[in-house]
């Protein structure tokens, strides 16, 4: 038998790769502008008050969470999927012409999908539920686009050498999974037509409305057990999937503790799907649910941290690594802020926390430091790691590898921090009486308060999207960079000046 | 090493086996995700979200707003979920009950106040002030970061959209339209919903004028005497039924 690597193809992650870096350039782009509305009232009519309607923080809103969200991370985990999928499971994409196949299709249906969300949300077709927004036809678009990523996903599994599936696999079967049970139960709609069409009268309104299955506090319920638990399989439990794969590989350690792994794995699976009652506390909801969110949300900790402490520990003796390698700065920074925000996290669902720090920015905060710090920072280094093997390149530059991580951390920095002081501040404005039981503040004073946290928070977004054009033009020039010699790199990946 | 508790290699045979199964890991996973949404969200579908008294379903003008409320991601920066402290009930009125939502479909509670919240402003704004707000909100509230809606003026709402969903809530969720529905002061309220399209869009245009006869601006005024309804005339039908 020859004993030679696979050769594996990397034809689809490729093309994640692509949209990877495209919506995420959209997504953070978008970020900027809504960031500089606030500061800047002017900025909504940036494209002349006759564009107004497209261009205000509103209609945008939507489209800069859905980029992000569905578009960057997305794209993040579809490209590493194809790519890791195949080398942990020892089996290239190109053995079977099905997979290969389904794997373009993938893409392409993604690609429409994509297409559509924005015209839909640009023109203000949406069901007003966060990151649920898309009208009925979307979603059956979305289902299929999902199904067909399932089917690769066990496909490839099917056919696949090694037999017992490493850690990484776990995660992106709960992704797959977690996903298509949020969305599919979160998205149970009536379409208008077959109301009307009920009623003898068919053909009437807008044939893609339609009205949520679910009414207010358990349409509340519903929605929140999804947001909170896309945020679990979209930004958890999938980039737990990259960095069990790309530290050890990128660093040459193996993973401190399988136990770690197992307790980790299991108790995010168990633990996490409760804690969405956090953002329905002191609201309508009974009381007895906001209380498993609230005491769910705090012993969420222990499953999260878990996990980075393992990946913390992965590096152990081999700290000088993360002085000489920018790459691996990433994925340490990464699971700090991991480890960051999953106990911001859970402060914030304590119930007399949450009193002051619900519907304000300081939550908008906590949300960014999660997915710029965690999120974006492991999407990067995953694409860092994966490109010279992609491409067959060095790295173009490690110097604007390092420089691009310190402005992006000082501006993850500038956003989290600008935003917990503007959230604290009109958290406690809001509840200020004075001394004769009267409010002190008219609810416009909590709001030009905030004005210099708003335009700190913009530019700290703004140092992010400029290192993300740097990591993006990297990225493409490492396409012509020096080719490399080795057929099969190992761990550390080789980097131009 | 960290030892969190003592075990041998052995006693990982059935996590060992699991990964060596996909089927079953995957329908463990499953069965370890599906868990807390049986336990803690399904209960809440037993007892159906009843209207309190002195809630009425949505006319089709009101509709037709809230509609263009959802368009513009208007609950992007508004709540309308009046928390149970001091501080809320002074600003926005009685906090909020489960049965006040019973026919919003979605909700909009929102999740962040970049403004306040809405979930009674038909208490203490009127047409007048909205007509103002919308088209210049910082010349109503100085310092105000919103952005005008100058765009509702012109655009027309969308009835037949609106009646096309009462239409199928009054079908699907018994929404009571044409019925009685009790009110707070012991009356009852008959929210009418139109027999045809056009009948439909006849109530909705007796509704915007009277919401036309309390504003200034002369095209919408002229629009909706030429029996066409601007979409900020069915946004602040919307708003001032919001009490």
């Amino acid at each position: 038998m020859e004993n030679r690597p696979l050769e594996y193809d990397y034809t689809v992650a490729k093309m994640f790769m692509l949209t990877t870096i495209l919506l995420g350039i959209v997504g953070m782009l978008v970020g900027v502008i809504l960031a500089f509305q606030l500061a800047y009232p002017g900025v909504n009519t940036i494209l002349g008050s006759g564009l107004a309607e497209y261009t205000n923080f509103s209609r945008l809103r939507p489209l800069h969470t859905d980029a992000v969200i569905f578009g960057f991370t997305l794209s993040g985990i579809f490209a590493t999927w194809y790519y890791v999928g195949q080398r942990v499971l020892k089996v290239s994409m190109a053995e079977s012409r099905l997979l290969m196949f389904l794997g373009k299709l993938h893409f392409w249906l993604y690609l429409v999908v994509v297409a559509a969300v924005v015209v839909s949300l640009l023109a203000g077709v949406t069901t007003s539920k966060e990151y649920a927004e898309f009208e009925w036809p979307i979603d059956i678009a979305v289902v299929v686009v999902w199904v067909i990523f399932g089917m690769g996903i066990f496909g490839l599994i099917g056919i696949r050498r090694e037999k017992s599936l490493y850690i990484s696999i776990w995660y992106y079967i709960a992704t797959f999974l977690g996903i298509a049970m949020l969305y599919l139960f979160n998205n149970m709609e009536i379409p208008t037509i077959l109301g009307t069409s009920a009623a003898g009268e068919s053909g009437i309104g807008d044939w893609y409305h339609s009205v949520s299955m679910y009414a207010g506090t358990n349409d509340a319920l519903v929605q929140w057990w999804y947001g909170h638990n896309a945020v679990a399989f979209g930004f958890t439990v999938p980039i737990v999937a990259m960095i069990y794969y790309f530290l050890p590989k990128e660093s040459g350690q193996a993973i401190y503790s399988y136990k770690l792994s197992l307790l980790s794995f299991w108790g995010l699976m168990f633990v996490y799907l409760w804690a969405g009652g956090h953002h329905l506390l002191y609201s309508t909801v009974p009381d007895w649910m906001q209380t498993m969110g609230s005491v769910f949300s705090v012993i969420l900790i222990l499953p999260s941290w878990g996990s980075a402490i393992n990946m913390l520990l992965t590096m152990k003796g081999e700290w000088q690594q993360v002085a000489a390698s920018p790459l691996i700065k990433f994925m340490i920074l990464a699971s700090t802020f991991y480890m960051f925000s999953t106990l911001e996290g859970p402060i914030q669902a304590i119930k007399s926390v949450n009193a002051i720090a619900h519907f304000t920015d300081w939550i908008v905060g906590h949300v960014h430091d999660g997915t710029l710090g965690w999120v974006g920072f492991m999407i990067m280094a995953a694409l860092y790691h994966m490109a010279p093997r992609v491409f067959k390149r060095e790295i173009y530059s490690k110097s604007l590898m390092v420089s691009q991580f310190w402005i992006q951390t000082v501006g993850v920095v500038l956003y989290f921090t600008s935003m917990w002081i503007a959230g604290i501040t009109q958290g406690m404005m809001w509840r200020a009486h004075d001394e004769f039981g009267n409010l002190a503040y008219s609810f416009i004073d909590t709001v030009t308060v905030l004005h210099p946290y708003y335009t700190i928070r913009g530019i700290g977004g703004l140092l992010y999207l400029v290192g993300f054009l740097m990591f993006a033009y990297n990225i493409y020039k490492t396409m012509s960079a020096r080719s490399v010699e080795e057929s099969e790199l190992q761990n550390a990946s080789p980097m131009g000046a | 090493m960290l030892r969190l508790w003592a075990h041998k290699e052995k006693d990982y045979n059935m996590f060992h086996w699991l990964e060596k199964h996909p089927f079953f890991f995957a329908v463990g996973v499953f069965l370890v995700i599906s868990f807390a949404g049986l336990v803690e969200i399904l209960p809440n579908f037993a007892q159906q979200s009843r209207p309190v008294i002195g809630t009425a379903p949505y006319s089709t003008l009101e509709l037709a707003g809230r509609h263009v409320y959802i368009k513009n991601s208007c609950n992007a920066c508004h709540s309308q979920l009046v928390r149970p402290f001091k501080s809320e009930t002074d600003r926005y009125g009685h906090y909020s009950l489960s049965g006040e939502y019973a026919y919003d479909r979605p909700f909009l509670w929102g999740s962040k106040r970049i403004g306040p919240d809405l979930m009674r402003v038909g208490n203490y704004r009127t047409t007048d002030w909205h007509e103002n707000h919308m088209k210049n909100p910082a010349g109503v509230v100085p310092g105000s970061i919103m952005p005008a809606y100058g765009w509702m003026f012109t655009s027309n709402a969308d009835i037949d959209t609106a009646y096309a969903e009462q239409l199928t809530i009054a079908q699907f969720f018994s929404v009571p339209y044409n019925k009685p529905v009790p009110m707070k002061d012991g009356s009852t309220k008959i929210v009418k919903m139109g027999s045809s399209v056009a009948d439909a869009n006849a109530l909705a245009l007796a509704e915007a004028k009277i919401i036309a006869a309390d504003m200034k601006d002369q095209d919408v005024k002229d629009a909706v005497a030429k029996g066409e309804i601007p979409e900020i005339v069915a946004l602040i039908a919307y708003l001032n039924s919001l009490k």
